[in-house]
């Protein structure tokens, strides 16, 4: 069988935009990905280590903006939850479920596993930097106009411009 | 009104609330093609501008949006969380997100989804993303500065730029058009395709009428507010509608008993400096705006409470009891002669002299009463009805 084709980009652009006009409209808040990993984080740390939460500043100014529960009583988390269902559900029903690793044609597993780990490393410490990732500081943030959600945007699409041509063997 | 968290929607169901929409949201991500690395950074290689034509549509579709419900008076932008701009901790982090974007090719929400349908490479990036949060925790103290730096508090950038907001929303749009015309001719400059860049198909056409139609709407229609001013304005809506008057001695009845009967509010739309001169127990400085405001509101639906109106003149009071009373709002009175007649007439009462009916002297005892306890009783509650505050955060959000 094979993979079905991607939707319109532009539809699909105007689908991610409804829902999140509805996000804002519902909660108050728009979408977001980064805050349910940093979310998780805090909670594995606190688990492992509890002593150690309460004596380092970000996890305590965590708990004083979020006094009590767990942290993962948190919306982000519920909403990244639905996204693993709903990706899983559209990709069942597009033919795309596969275990595989993707990487440019001149790239190795090897460099592919570095590289996707770095980048994870790079977007957990920017996405806490700039108070949010694409979703939360980028797309959220130009729903409302945001000063500093656009100013996000624009630094991460610089960023990635400027450094595309170091990395070029990566991908192409 | 929106929001309706947490007023209709409680805190708890919210958290289905965001698995449905999560549901939507890992759904359309993948359908658009965002579960792959390789389609992800062609935006930044120019063989592949699906990102930018998603991303960037689904911003501009938002904006226009959350900019109508605002301007139908659906929403309570004051309630909506807007991210807060912090300078140098936006453009550093930023940058880093971007270099982590042609490394790693994913971004966290685009990588949940391709892990969710078993890319390998997406676990490993969610496992590296785990990990900068960490070592960000842990070398907090060596970030901080950088983190707090440049805090310009939660402006939009229309304000920012001081530009009217219609005028930057229309710049963005157009700013996005050209950017997907641009991607279009690049992108089949580099897979080396002979077609031109924009095709018009029904289907654009269709999409970008109704647009057009959303937009335009919004110039056509006036928003409630303005409406209901210009209502006020005729005479004949001002003389005939219904809006009772309460008498300035009733009034100071009321006032001055406020401690056994707290059945009525005043609401003064005087302004903030003469609020903070004089005001009357348990009353709340109210404004025009605070009127379309969601948790200013409430106040006004209290059951079985009877909100006074009071401005310096009893004209402006009554417009603004009218514009209540369209949007809803129910047992409004007034305040006869407004402010300035209840001063003269009360708080700088001179006893009528000589007195001779028993009406005239009835007046002088009560109102050379009301002159004297009335200020003190403003002074003992001055500090505990404070103005309504303008600006509510509810909600906290962002990563």
């Amino acid at each position: 069988m094979n993979e079905t084709k991607y939707m319109n980009p532009y539809l699909a652009g105007v689908l991610l935009g409804l829902l999140l006009i509805a996000t804002i409209y519902i909660t108050g808040r728009g979408l977001g990905a980064s805050g349910a990993v940093k979310s998780s984080a805090i909670a594995v740390v606190e688990t492992v280590a509890p002593g150690h939460t309460n004596s380092a500043t970000f996890y305590s100014q965590y708990r004083k903006e979020h006094p009590s529960g767990s942290p993962l009583m948190n919306w982000l988390v519920f909403e990244v939850v639905g996204v693993i269902i709903g990706a899983f559900l559209s990709g069942l029903i597009s033919n795309r479920l596969d275990l595989k690793m993707e990487m440019g044609p001149q790239s190795t597993s090897r460099i592919r596993i570095a590289g996707a780990l770095i980048g994870g490393l790079l977007w957990g410490v920017g996405s806490q930097l700039g108070r949010g990732c694409t979703s939360g500081a980028a797309l959220s943030g130009l729903a409302v106009m945001s000063t500093g959600g656009i100013i996000t945007m624009l630094a991460i699409f610089a960023g990635a411009y400027a450094f595309a041509y170091f990395f070029r063997k990566l991908w192409i | 009104m929106g929001p309706l968290v947490p007023d209709i929607i409680s805190n708890n169901l919210n958290f289905i609330v965001a698995l449905v929409i999560g549901i939507l949201f890992g759904m359309i991500l993948e359908q658009a093609g965002f579960s792959t690395s390789k389609k992800l950074v062609g935006l930044f290689y120019g063989y592949d501008f699906t990102v930018l034509r998603v991303f960037f549509t689904a911003g501009i579709v938002a904006m226009i949006g959350v900019m109508g419900l605002e301007h139908f008076g659906l929403l309570d932008i004051n309630l909506v969380y807007i991210n807060p701009t912090f300078l140098w901790s936006a453009i550093v982090g930023g940058a880093v997100m971007g270099i982590g974007f042609v490394i790693g090719g994913f971004c966290p929400g685009t990588s949940v989804c391709a892990a969710a349908i078993g890319k390998i490479d997406a676990m490993i990036f969610i496992g590296g993303a785990f990990l900068g949060v960490l070592v960000f925790a842990e070398g907090y103290p060596l970030f901080e500065t950088l983190y707090k730096s440049a805090n310009w508090g939660s402006p939009t950038f229309y304000e920012t730029l001081s530009v009217s907001k219609n005028l930057f929303a229309f710049i963005m749009v157009v700013f996005a058009l050209t950017g997907f015309f641009i991607a279009s001719i690049v992108e089949n400059r580099v897979n080396g395709i002979k077609k031109p860049p924009i095709r018009l198909t029904p289907y654009y056409v269709g999409i970008a009428a109704i647009g057009i139609l959303l937009a335009v709407s919004a110039f056509i229609f006036p928003d409630r507010k303005t409406t209901l001013i210009q209502m006020t304005e005729k005479t004949e809506v001002l003389d005939e509608y219904p809006i009772e008057v309460m008498a300035i001695d009733q009034f100071a009845m009321c006032v001055m008993r406020m401690d056994e009967c707290n059945k009525f509010q005043i609401f003064d739309f005087r302004t903030a400096e003469d609020f903070a001169k004089f005001s009357f127990p348990r009353s709340y400085l109210f404004t025009f705006d605070n009127l379309f405001e969601k948790e200013p509101t409430k106040l006004l639906t209290i059951k079985s409470r009877i909100n006074v109106f009071i401005a310096d003149d009893e004209l402006t009071a009554k417009k603004m009891a009218i514009v209540a009373s369209e949007l809803g709002y129910k047992r409004i009175k007034i305040l006869q002669n407004g402010f300035s007649g209840f001063k003269e007439m009360v708080l700088n009462f001179e006893p009528i002299e000589p007195a001779t009916t028993i009406d005239e002297k009835n007046t002088n005892r009560f109102r050379l009463k009301a002159k004297k306890v009335i200020p003190i009783l403003a002074d003992q509650f001055k500090s505990k009805t404070g103005p309504v505050q303008k600006k509510q955060k509810r909600v906290i959000g962002g990563c």
